[in-house]
């Protein structure tokens, strides 16, 4: 005779919950979840040899080039920009293209990043894997490798989702100068496109101002346009991206570096429809928003219809104008010739851009 | 938002500024002293370098018409203290979150853990106190007529939603008072008025006549564009040249002489006159407005009993002069040293839209607008 048995319900632990949804503290452990998340989402975006072989450390060689006795570029930055996808890119995108840049306008080659993440307990790992993705797909667009990454986890409230801090190296070959410390009286003033989208992007995404507008972050890697740019005008003094605080800040930076003066056209700074209205309406002032792939160049004028029509050939370029000179008097002051001929200071911003009462 | 941006730049065309401005020259004989009334108007001026480009004898003097100026620092004290007990969001403009109060700031106040948020509009604070029940919302009521309409629909809209938890700290002023003033102190310099043209939008410019009148002073209504500036200098240089003292509208397109009627209602609704201290002046008779008594339950300053906040200026600061425009900013002592945009001393200093920031900002740190070079 067959009897049935009552399922049995004896003391067995459950078997843990599989978090594949959210992050939680474990994935920063050290132990299986970190080396499982690593495993799963990391490893199929960022493969390269020094990568996979699994050490504490990247073992690199460093690339034959024409010349070896140039010097390694090395910079950091990190990144914790609200919201974290925005019209135009997210801040795994940017995470990449603001190192990739800075490395750039030393005129040095990118090589290779590092990525720090902090994630912040309950953070979607679907959108983990987005922005992983957007890392690797700029990473490829520039040409650089991601070859050593790390993750810490913190309580909620402990950061806003996720923070990324990346490191770059880059190659200089001997031979070229460029710094902000190197324009000079008479050198032409060029910018590679429309100012002040990512910052005004950024805004209307928070959805605070109750602003509604088509304008796209710019965030792009600009190593490309740069290498042209150099090979068009090899004697082209400054390189720089005027990110936080925008042209006018970047532009103040520079002409306090090289004890010069800055003149420009208002009328010629090349500036989005769209972001103008959007800065009228909040009383911001487009000069001192925020770009993520623009890029200053400061080169001498024999050099500069080169430099100008080399831009404009690349994507990230192609609105490429000449905005001003550099010029002896006031040195380290930046002067703007209004559009009606009056000239005022384009002074530096103070804090933060606060938008004004009327 | 593309045609906003097209509109604009028809009173920012170069040509006609420049035919404008010529016209200034050719009809102006003697010196005179105008006065633009709006912190706007002074911050476009110095943008755009129009000061530059008018004759050595047209002398443009800053007007107290900066609400952010003009707050007085008791009242940003006391906003501090508010803003910063628990349980509070303190809702604000954005241009008065670093104003300092005698020992920090509204940035101070949130980087300590206090609830701050930049609001566009009073109306958003309302909506965020429906959303908080369990905390008090409070919103920085300051400026002219100009937000005087959009603050008393706040009080109305926050009555009707029966919020108990909104509260506003209230420092409304009004322009007509301080132009009395300005005109009446016995060492003023100012020969024309360009009145604000914002505050006209709301207010339309009915009260002028008696102004004009009674001290024989030109008043034109003037816009913030390039061209709408040079169309009010224009006309008031006009008058000044012929001997008339009329009220005269340079800013049609927006400004009729009622003004808004709603607008205005609604001011009145809600708010009654009182003496209002400005900083940097002091108190002018009638010159603010408060709550009326059916609405003083919305009365922050009651709410969280702060009235006992007294507040001293700085000494060195000359704000008053310049804001009754006898002095010129670079000529404080403190002006670009002491003072500056990042740790300022007083009114003008302490907005963008502040004659001493705006001086410092649009590196007009040497030469006054007084000695203007013609072009």
């Amino acid at each position: 005779m067959i009897t049935t048995l009552p399922a049995f319900e004896g003391p067995v632990c459950p078997v843990p919950l599989n978090h594949q949804d959210q992050i939680v503290m474990g994935h920063g452990s050290g132990g299986r979840m970190t080396s499982d998340l690593i495993r799963t989402i990391f490893q199929p975006h960022f493969s390269n040899p020094a990568l996979n072989e699994g050490n504490d450390f990247a073992s690199l060689p460093v690339p034959a080039f024409e010349n070896n006795s140039g010097q390694l570029i090395l910079s950091i930055d990190s990144h914790v920009v609200k919201p974290i996808f925005f019209p135009g890119g997210d801040i795994g995108r940017l995470s990449i293209c603001g190192t990739v840049n800075d490395i750039a306008v030393s005129g040095a080659k990118p090589l290779y990043i590092t990525a720090g993440f902090i994630l912040e307990e309950g953070f979607q790992i679907e959108n983990l894997e987005k922005i992983i993705q957007s890392m690797e797909e700029a990473a490829n667009e520039s040409g650089v490798q991601i070859v050593a990454g790390d993750t810490k986890v913190v309580e909620k409230g402990g950061c806003d989702q996720v923070f990324i801090t990346t490191t770059g190296v880059g190659w200089l070959n001997s031979g070229v100068r460029i710094g902000g410390q190197y324009a000079r009286p008479g050198d032409v003033v060029i910018v590679s496109g429309p100012v002040g989208d990512h910052g005004i992007a950024i805004l209307a995404a928070r959805g605070e101002l109750g602003l509604d507008t088509e304008v796209k972050s710019d965030t792009a890697p600009l190593n490309n346009l740069i290498d042209a740019i150099l090979e068009a005008a090899p004697h082209t003094h400054v390189l720089r991206d005027p990110t936080r605080g925008g042209l006018a800040t970047t532009l103040n930076e520079i002409a306090g570096q090289s004890k010069v003066s800055i003149l420009l056209e208002e009328d010629s700074i090349p500036i989005n429809p769209n972001t103008r209205s959007a800065c009228e309406i909040l009383g911001f002032d487009p000069l001192y928003i925020a770009n993520e792939g623009k890029v200053i160049v400061i080169t001498p004028e024999e050099e500069a219809e080169a430099a100008l029509t080399a831009m404009r050939q690349n994507m990230y370029g192609k609105d490429a104008a000449i905005i001003g000179r550099v010029i002896i008097s006031n040195p380290g002051k930046v002067m703007v010739k209004t559009s009606i001929g009056g000239t005022r200071l384009l002074d530096m911003l103070a804090g933060e851009m606060l938008p004004r009462i009327c | 938002m593309t045609d906003t941006f097209a509109l604009l730049n028809q009173f920012r065309n170069a040509e006609l500024v420049k035919a404008g401005i010529a016209e200034i020259h050719r009809i102006t004989t003697r010196h005179w002293a105008i006065m633009e009334i709006c912190g706007g108007q002074t911050h476009a001026i110095l943008r755009y370098g129009l000061d530059e480009l008018l004759p050595e004898n047209v002398e443009l003097v800053h007007g107290p018409g900066c609400p952010v100026c003009v707050t007085p620092l008791e009242l940003i004290d006391k906003a501090l203290a508010i803003a910063s007990q628990p349980d509070v969001i303190f809702t604000t403009f954005g241009d008065m979150m670093r104003v300092p109060g005698s020992n920090r700031d509204l940035f101070s106040i949130k980087a300590e853990g206090g609830k701050v948020r930049v609001v566009y509009s009073p109306l958003d604070a309302v909506k965020i106190a429906a959303e908080n029940p369990d905390k008090q919302v409070v919103f920085f009521a300051i400026g002219f007529e100009t937000t005087a309409p959009v603050n008393a629909m706040s009080v109305l809209q926050a009555k009707a939603l029966g919020l108990k938890n909104f509260s506003i700290l209230v420092s409304q002023v009004c322009v007509p008072p301080a132009m009395h003033a300005i005109l009446s102190a016995p060492e003023n310099r100012v020969k024309g008025f360009l009145a604000a043209g914002h505050v006209c939008s709301v207010m339309g410019y009915w009260e002028y006549p008696d102004i004009s009148q009674k001290y024989h002073i030109p008043i034109v209504v003037t816009g913030f564009e390039p061209l709408d500036l040079v169309e009010g200098i224009l006309m008031t240089v006009r008058q000044l040249e012929e001997g008339r003292a009329v009220v005269e509208n340079a800013y049609s397109r927006v400004v009729s002489e009622n003004g808004n009627i709603p607008a205005q209602e609604l001011i009145k609704k809600v708010f009654e006159p009182c003496d209002r201290g400005w900083r940097g002046i002091g108190e002018i008779p009638m010159s603010g407005l408060g709550l009326r008594k059916e609405f003083a339950d919305f009365n922050a300053e009651t709410r969280f009993d702060v009235g006992a906040i007294k507040t001293r200026e700085s000494e060195i600061c000359i704000a008053g002069q310049i804001l009754r425009g006898t002095r010129k900013p670079p000529e404080c002592p403190a002006f670009g040293t002491l003072c500056n945009q990042d740790h300022p001393l007083g009114a003008t200093m302490v907005s963008s839209e502040g004659a001493c920031a705006a001086y410092l900002r649009y590196g007009r740190s040497r030469t006054g607008i007084s000695e203007n070079k013609t072009s």
